[in-house]
């Protein structure tokens, strides 16, 4: 998304001296934000709200996170980051009930399996750019729903069910609301500062200035299709991470999670959000998620809700929430 | 493997015919929007969708016959979509072209919700009119009259189109503004409004693949969802570089799928996706496009 992305982020026209100070200053920021959502995340079951609530927005914040990792930072737009997510949920709940995999094995293999899968996929996708990469995301992802819909072992339109939460290293019980809060605040936290490093090492850093100017990037002698196919399959297996979390959390992995429906909701939680924001996506994943809550019993007019937010955005709304903020605070958050 | 009885080859044959021409119809809808606006049309398969349930409501509301329905609807849904691309899509032209991809997938839900709230997700029936009822017996095989209609009908269709676009004036304008609109719109020629022409028709296209398709499927709210995503696995293997490509690759696809229901059943929903993918690597631009 080249030409949108610009305008969200001032281009630093200071000296390298204030460029420094900036990042500082920026680095500063990060690290307040990221404790206020650290004491959100831990603070919120103490004050009642619903843990399991909680849990879900996790997984659905980091899948975010993720998604925008190649959006946000890469200008890559996927249509199809459902295969992801629910492939690692079938990956892990098949691990944890059949293998009986404990609990983090199986969200690391289900990693590894939407990694794998990232890697296969984005070697095709990216031989496309732009509204092509899209379209053949999409396709890909539907690929892999009408293989789930009749691959034996993900248990059809069931999908797969009761799937053990387990004991975590084969020690604490999972089934323990508090053991299983503290794996999925765990996994979260660290798959966010996964993506935070990423986006803020050299290799962020030549992501973002492909999304900015690809031909320039490639005359600077760096590989284009190398740096996105990488990020690509990065993107997967954090997707993947939270796939494979959500489905020890519910215990099920079913089709709604490869449908293209939810390669829809998570490009609307990261626009919500603010794409290309460190902090956007989270903020994108409790808003939606919470909206899904109270508007449960509407019925199809969640999928009205969520197309008129999606228009809202598009038209008038572009930076998203935090981007907006953001942009009213003078910082990058 | 060899031996599948004749009918019922030739009765996939048909289905894939008939599946190939709404590939094509939509393809080739997409195809025009793409060539002048650079947007992929997300809602292309709800417009379809209201083509449908635009026939099944004249005709329960109005009493107004398929014949009328193949006029009324595309031109009442092609007029909303020039509202939706004057009021919308126009605010979007000079921004990165995945913004229309997301509002016009915005744009999908909204419609789909709301017809789904309208009339719940079941299919409601829409009988073939009395005209094409019956069929002809081809000795081989027995063949619906409606149903041989669809497949003349939308051939001619995305032939006149075709014809349109690559032998008329009017779409030698179309084809310069493709390629370069402010020099067209130097020439005097007013590019904007031709836009919003061509999305109109590219919508309207999408409705009347929907009437056509009443009688044959059943018109339900989703019934655009799941088929729009094979079209762009459509687009993309034929390229949006060219008519009569879009025209040659839907009609071939379906017969291909058809082809695969016989022999592979199992791996008849995904044989478009897998061609999809052969094509990326043998051809990335795809098999009638051209790498910009």
């Amino acid at each position: 998304m080249t030409s949108a992305a610009s305008p969200s982020s001032p281009a630093p026209a200071a000296s390298t001296a204030a460029i420094g100070l900036r990042e500082q200053d920026q680095a500063r920021t990060h690290r307040l934000v990221f404790v206020i959502m650290l004491v959100i995340l831990i603070g919120a079951p103490l004050v009642g709200v619903y843990p399991v609530f909680m849990m879900k927005v996790m997984c659905f914040a980091l899948f975010a996170c993720a998604f925008n990792l190649l959006l946000g930072f890469g200008g890559l737009l996927s249509f199809g980051h459902a295969m992801f997510i629910g492939s690692a949920g079938y990956a892990a709940a098949h691990s944890a009930k059949v293998w009986g995999f404990t609990p983090e094995l199986a969200v690391l293999f289900a990693a590894l399996c939407a990694g794998a899968l990232g890697w296969v996929t984005g070697l095709l996708a990216i031989r496309r750019q732009g509204i092509y990469f899209a379209m053949i995301t999409l396709a890909l992802a539907q690929m892999v729903f009408f293989f789930s819909l009749q691959a034996p072992f993900t248990g059809g339109e069931d999908g797969i069910q009761a799937v053990p939460r387990g004991h975590l290293f084969g020690l604490v019980d999972l089934s323990q609301p508090l053991a299983m809060y503290a794996f999925v605040l765990v996994i979260f936290v660290a798959g966010f500062a996964l993506i935070y490093r990423i986006v803020h090492s050299p290799f962020g850093q030549v992501l973002q200035a492909i999304r900015e100017n690809e031909p320039r990037a490639i005359s600077l002698g760096y590989d284009a299709d190398k740096f996105k196919h990488r990020a690509f399959v990065l993107s997967a297996a954090l997707s993947g991470l939270a796939g494979g979390t959500k489905a020890i959390l519910f215990q099920l992995a079913s089709l709604t999670d490869v449908h293209w429906g939810m390669s829809g909701e998570v490009v609307l939680m990261t626009l919500v959000g603010g794409m290309g924001t460190i902090f956007g996506p989270v903020v994108g994943a409790a808003v939606i998620v919470t909206m899904q809550n109270y508007l449960a019993e509407l019925g199809a007019w969640v999928t009205v809700v969520q197309g008129s937010i999606f228009v809202v955005c598009v038209l008038a709304f572009r930076r998203g929430i935090v981007g907006e903020l953001g942009h009213w605070l003078k910082k990058s958050l | 493997m060899f031996d599948i009885p004749i009918q019922a080859l030739m009765g996939q044959l048909l289905i894939g015919l008939i599946n190939g021409s709404f590939y094509a119809l939509l393809s080739l809808g997409l195809a025009v929007i793409f060539g002048l606006l650079n947007i992929i049309n997300f809602a292309h398969g709800a417009f379809y969708m209201m083509g449908a349930f635009g026939a099944y409501l004249l005709l329960e509301k109005l009493g107004l016959s398929y014949w009328w329905a193949l006029l009324v609807s595309p031109v009442v849904i092609g007029a909303l979509g020039i509202v939706v691309e004057r009021t919308m899509l126009a605010r979007l032209y000079k921004l990165d072209h995945l913004y229309g991809l997301l509002l016009t997938f915005g744009l999908a839900l909204i419609i789909q919700g709301l017809f789904r709230n309208a009339y719940g997700a079941t299919g409601l029936p829409y009988a073939i009119p009395e005209q094409l009822q019956g069929g002809q017996n081809l000795g081989f095989m027995f063949l619906p009259n409606y149903r041989g209609w669809v497949i003349i009908a939308s051939l001619a269709i995305c032939l006149a189109t075709w014809f349109v676009i690559e032998h008329t004036r009017l779409g030698g304008y179309l084809r310069a503004a493709t390629e370069n609109p402010q020099l067209v719109q130097a020439f005097g020629i007013n590019v904007p409004r031709m836009i919003t022409l061509t999305f109109g028709f590219g919508v309207g296209l999408a409705a009347l693949a929907g009437v056509m398709a009443a009688p044959i499927y059943q018109v339900s709210p989703l019934m655009g969802a799941d088929l729009i995503i094979v079209v762009f696995a459509v687009v993309v293997i034929g390229g949006m570089g060219s008519i009569m490509g879009s025209i040659i690759t839907g009609f071939g696809l379906g017969l291909i799928e058809g082809l695969t229901k016989v022999f592979y059943p199992e791996a008849s929903t995904t044989v478009i996706f897998i061609i999809m993918t052969i094509v990326l690597l043998i051809r990335p631009a795809g098999l009638f496009g051209t790498q910009k």
